[in-house]
């Protein structure tokens, strides 16, 4: 056994390994489950204080999976039987409380699994814990959790971003070999990004969206947050596939497979004008110029595009998202589960008390937003009008792809941001996700992986493909990846920690 | 100048499907409350609704029976409003691409006319929850401690049927619905009972003097019969009226019909200004009804009214009128087939099943299929005229019995000794003994006062009660005082 748990010099720290490295040591008996859960279970207990990344840590429950693994023979084991992940605090998992970062979900234990928790159930990974959030997934640094502050591992003063701040930084401060998040506008890859770490937002349909609990159901998608892009891929095919349950869902056309391209000989590679220009800081167009002459390096052939309608995805964006959350969290109405108010006088009392209680600043304004958009008189104006945005954003992104394979740009225009530094000001937050909302509106795929860094602060590269075509986008992003070589291994500042 | 109402109904139809609308939850009536339920159906955070394919198939059915324009493509729309009963607090329904667009229904008034009701859409939706409010002496909102849910009905299928504004009368809509409600029976696709809400209907009711442009129109709710439909129109109308010819002004609002005083009145509340916020369903993926789907669903109507009113004229030579009101209640229809199937005299089963039948079962307020005289009893009722056993004015009295005691027509007249005596034998025996009694009169009648017959005759029908068979004591007479010893 070399299943050391403390990182000391002379053993294998397994909560440095990706988890495909983890499943490798567990399938060859080098390490039990019980050792594997128990050593993330004790990173957590180390760093936790530090990054709160985690809003529940499931102990027992982990522990006991963990155990029912190790009582399985090893080659009745499935291939990914025994591995940890992390899982934000959006998705349900029957019997594990599920509060989307919200006061208003205090407490509610979901009577059902999302069809994601029962696929990860049925290839046998074991939950460590929900992970903290932007509450309902609005925002994008994490700030908006009703609970607590998720602090970025490689400088804590910072934000990891968001909203699966909690699923990016956990991952990058090995508190979890990998982690599920959603994006809704960027939410995956914008922290991805923030924290070094890997974010894949998936097609919209890949992924079934049943039992995640919905932002803006025309956005919303689930993806995987990991170490390095073949985990991406591999968590890509666990979680993807048609659900009947949801309507909207499609299922990849292929496995995404394992990745292990390294050139890129012929591809060619868009790299989006309107993103990298000003709209940058200094810092991340110099990371990502150095990204562009490494894929040139490796065969891939790079040139600028423009995608003019883009620019206007931000505004198209904040109006669909609200209009869709306004009527989503209309059912947080303290009626049948969740925070209800004391002693209201009539129901219209209840209501009105029971959603102030229980809503947080930020989700209070896009409900506003939303409701206000869709209101009669204005409806044309703003919710069709947006959807129309929304139809020339795609028809941008189609023409792109008539040229090019696969387009680039920064994942985010800045590295991370300290904390409290943009939560007074809405406006400055949303332009966090200027390049990744434009995505999420055309139902695109991207993946952020890690670029290099800026002042010691991680920059991502966002590659983005045409629909369905996970297979290509991850492969290309493999060979990026092992180009780019860039250091994933958790800070300083939380080793010292772990000592 | 006289007044004229102008009457617009919406017509929700619980759809019979054996799940809900969009999960897999049982559709049910009277069961344990909140014992058919499951995270979708109850708005759990993360839920998501899938489309029930049926219920779509079965709203088409009524869409194609009410001769609408199926949409090539159409969309669910969320109608966001906030109410314990709607558990998402947005229902999922119908909006700008309904179903089925621009159809009619043709319906057959009572004296014989037929008119046309325009059919403005017909869309899908999911039906809300139930409110029990407890605590109260009124079992209403009013005065209630507290209020519990029942969430068994929540997001069971419902049809939304929207008319034109063209019904004049409340015994114009009572038959419009009426109408309606026999063709989506005959469908197949709902219960249809008023009473267990699975056939609601509210009305959109303005009056105006007659050529004038129309008035203000108020929405009427809580008509859960077909007699309170009537009534609460008539009651809306004579209010709007009085308003009226009083100087006063019409409002736009809703108004409540009190089965239990018969009276309307205003349901004011801050909920009156809804502004639903419809926007496209963004969990829904649209519904394609390609025509080949179309063609399919109407290949597989059950015969409808207009079909059936012409073949009833075709087949059986029914009256067009008869043939229209029997088209227009499917069982009543049946019920006539099967009469006529065993008679093989259409006319007179028409005639009985329109007259004494109908009679009683508006006496007694039921429809046919509560009829304590089914269609065989009926058929052997009429098999004992045809043959002669009893005759017409005899057989309205045993008809009479048979709707009290629910027995057979045979048994009724065996029991009671009401046969005609049709048999010669007995019949010739009382014949030859009243003639022998009455020299007197027979020698006249031979003399050639063919009158005095009248007399023998009404000595054989006060002899056998009045069941001597008519036809033959007038030839056994004649033969009998032709020749006294015959």
């Amino acid at each position: 056994m070399v299943a050391g748990t403390s990182g000391g010099a002379g053993t294998i720290d397994v909560t440095r390994l990706s988890a495909h490295q983890c499943r490798d040591l567990l399938s060859a008996g080098e390490i039990s489950a019980g050792e594997l859960t128990g050593a993330y279970l004790e990173r957590i207990e180390a760093v936790e204080d530090q990054v709160r990344a985690y809003l529940l840590v499931d102990r027992q429950g982990a522990s006991a999976a963990a155990a029912a693994v190790d009582a399985k023979p090893l080659d009745e084991r499935l291939p990914w039987e025994g591995v940890p992940i992390g899982l934000k605090d959006i998705f349900c998992v029957k019997g594990m409380e599920t509060t989307c970062g919200s006061r208003i979900l205090k407490g509610y234990i979901p009577p059902y699994d999302a069809t994601i928790i029962a696929k990860l159930r049925s290839a046998g990974l074991i939950f460590l814990g929900k992970l903290n959030m932007d509450e309902f997934a609005m925002g994008s640094s994490t700030e908006n959790s009703a609970y607590q502050i998720t602090r970025n591992p490689w400088d804590l003063a910072r934000v990891p971003g968001g909203s699966s701040g909690g699923s990016a930084a956990c991952v990058a401060a090995a508190e979890a070999p990998w982690a599920l998040g959603t994006d809704t506008g960027g939410s995956i890859r914008q922290p991805a990004s923030l924290c070094g770490v890997v974010g894949l937002k998936p097609t919209y349909g890949a992924v079934s969206r049943y039992g995640l609990v919905a932002f803006a159901s025309s956005l919303d998608q689930i993806g995987p947050l990991t170490r390095d892009v073949k985990d991406a891929a591999v968590l890509l095919d666990i979680i993807a596939g048609r659900d009947p349950r949801d309507s909207t869902s499609t299922g990849l056309t292929e496995p995404a497979g394992i990745p292990n391209r390294m050139g890129l000989d012929g591809v060619r590679f868009g790299v989006i004008r309107e993103f990298v220009g000003e709209a940058c800081t200094p810092g991340v167009r110099e990371v990502f110029s150095a990204a562009v002459d490494a894929i040139s390096a490796v065969g891939g052939i790079c040139e600028e595009v423009s995608l003019p309608s883009v620019e206007r995805g931000i505004a198209a964006y904040y109006l669909i998202a609200p209009s869709e959350a306004s009527s989503n969290l209309a059912r947080f109405d303290g009626v049948r589960y969740g925070h209800r108010t004391t002693g209201a006088e009539d129901l219209y009392e209840m209501y009105t008390r029971t959603r102030n209680e229980g809503f947080g600043r930020e989700v209070k304004r896009r409900i506003m937003v939303g409701t206000y958009a869709l209101s009669a008189g204005y409806y044309d104006a703003y919710y069709a009008q947006a959807q129309r945005t929304r139809t020339l954003i795609i028809q941008d992104f189609a023409t792109a792809f008539e040229r090019f394979d696969y387009l680039i740009s920064p994942t985010s225009p800045t590295v991370a941001f300290r904390i409290g530094e943009r939560i007074a000001d809405p406006l400055a937050m949303y332009l966090s996700d200027l390049c990744t909302i434009p995505v999420n509106l055309a139902a695109l795929p991207a993946i952020s992986i890690p670029g290099g860094f800026s002042a010691g602060m991680p920059v991502g590269l966002q590659i983005i493909g045409p629909h369905f075509s996970e297979r290509g986008l991850l492969d290309a992003a493999h060979a990026v990846e092992q180009r780019l070589r860039v250091n994933v291994v958790p800070p300083m500042g939380l080793d010292k920690e772990v000592g | 100048m006289t007044w004229e109402a102008v009457i617009g109904l919406e017509i929700h139809v619980q759809l019979n499907t054996q799940t809900k609308m969009f999960c897999g939850c049982r559709v049910t009536f009277g069961e344990p409350p909140n014992t058919h339920v499951c995270p979708v159906c109850l708005g759990h955070p993360g839920v998501l609704p899938v489309t029930n394919e049926r219920a779509v198939e079965y709203a088409t059915r009524i869409a194609l029976a009410l001769n609408c324009r199926i949409a090539e493509r159409t969309i669910f729309h969320r109608k966001n409003y906030f109410y314990p009963d709607l558990p998402k607090a947005y229902q999922i329904s119908q909006y700008d691409l309904p179903l089925g667009l621009g159809g009619f229904l043709d319906i057959e008034l009572d004296d014989g006319s037929s008119t046309r009701v325009g059919i403005t859409r017909v869309h899908m939706e999911e039906d809300a929850g139930k409110l029990i409010h407890a605590g109260g002496v009124s079992g209403r909102i009013e005065g209630a401690d507290y209020s519990l849910v029942d969430f068994n009905r929540g997001g069971t299928p419902l049809v939304e049927i929207v008319s034109e504004p063209d019904i004049k009368t409340p015994e114009q809509a009572r038959v419009f619905l009426t109408q309606l409600r026999s063709l989506v029976q005959q469908l197949g696709v709902s219960d249809v009972n008023m009473e267990e809400g699975s056939l609601r209907c509210d009305a959109n009711v303005s009056v105006r003097r007659a050529g004038e442009g129309l008035g203000t129109k108020t929405e009427l709710k809580n008509m859960n019969s077909f007699r309170f439909v009537h009534r609460g129109l008539q009651a809306e109308i004579d209010r709007q009226i009085r308003t009226l010819e009083a100087g006063g002004r019409i409002v736009q609002e809703t108004i409540h019909f009190d089965p239990g005083t018969g009276m309307v009145s205003s349901l004011r509340s801050k909920e009156e200004a809804h502004d639903y916020r419809y926007f496209p369903e963004p969990d829904l993926t649209p519904i394609e009804l390609d025509g080949a789907y179309v063609e399919r669903v109407r290949e597989e109507l059950p015969e409808l009214p207009a079909a059936r009113k012409e073949r009833l004229v075709g087949e059986y030579r029914l009256p067009n009128r008869d043939a229209g009101i029997l088209a227009a209640n499917k069982p009543l229809g049946d019920y006539f087939e099967a009469v006529a199937a065993v008679t093989g005299d259409p006319r007179s089963s028409a005639n009985w099943v329109l007259g004494d039948l109908s009679a009683y079962l508006n006496a007694e307020g039921i429809e046919v299929e509560a009829s304590k005289v089914g269609s065989q009893a009926l058929a052997g009722l009429l098999r004992l005229v045809s043959e002669g056993t009893l005759s017409g004015k005899m057989a309205k009295e045993v008809f009479e019995e048979m709707t009290t005691t629910g027995r057979s027509a045979g048994d009724i007249v065996q029991e009671r000794g009401l046969g005609q005596i049709s048999d010669t034998t007995e019949l010739e025996a009382i014949v030859a003994r009243i003639v022998a009694a009455s020299p007197g009169p027979a020698e006249e009648f031979r003399q050639g006062r063919d009158r005095v017959l009248g007399f023998f005759v009404g000595q054989v029908m006060k002899e056998t009660r009045g069941q001597a068979n008519p036809q033959m004591v007038n030839d056994l007479l004649r033969k009998h005082l032709a020749s006294p010893d015959g």
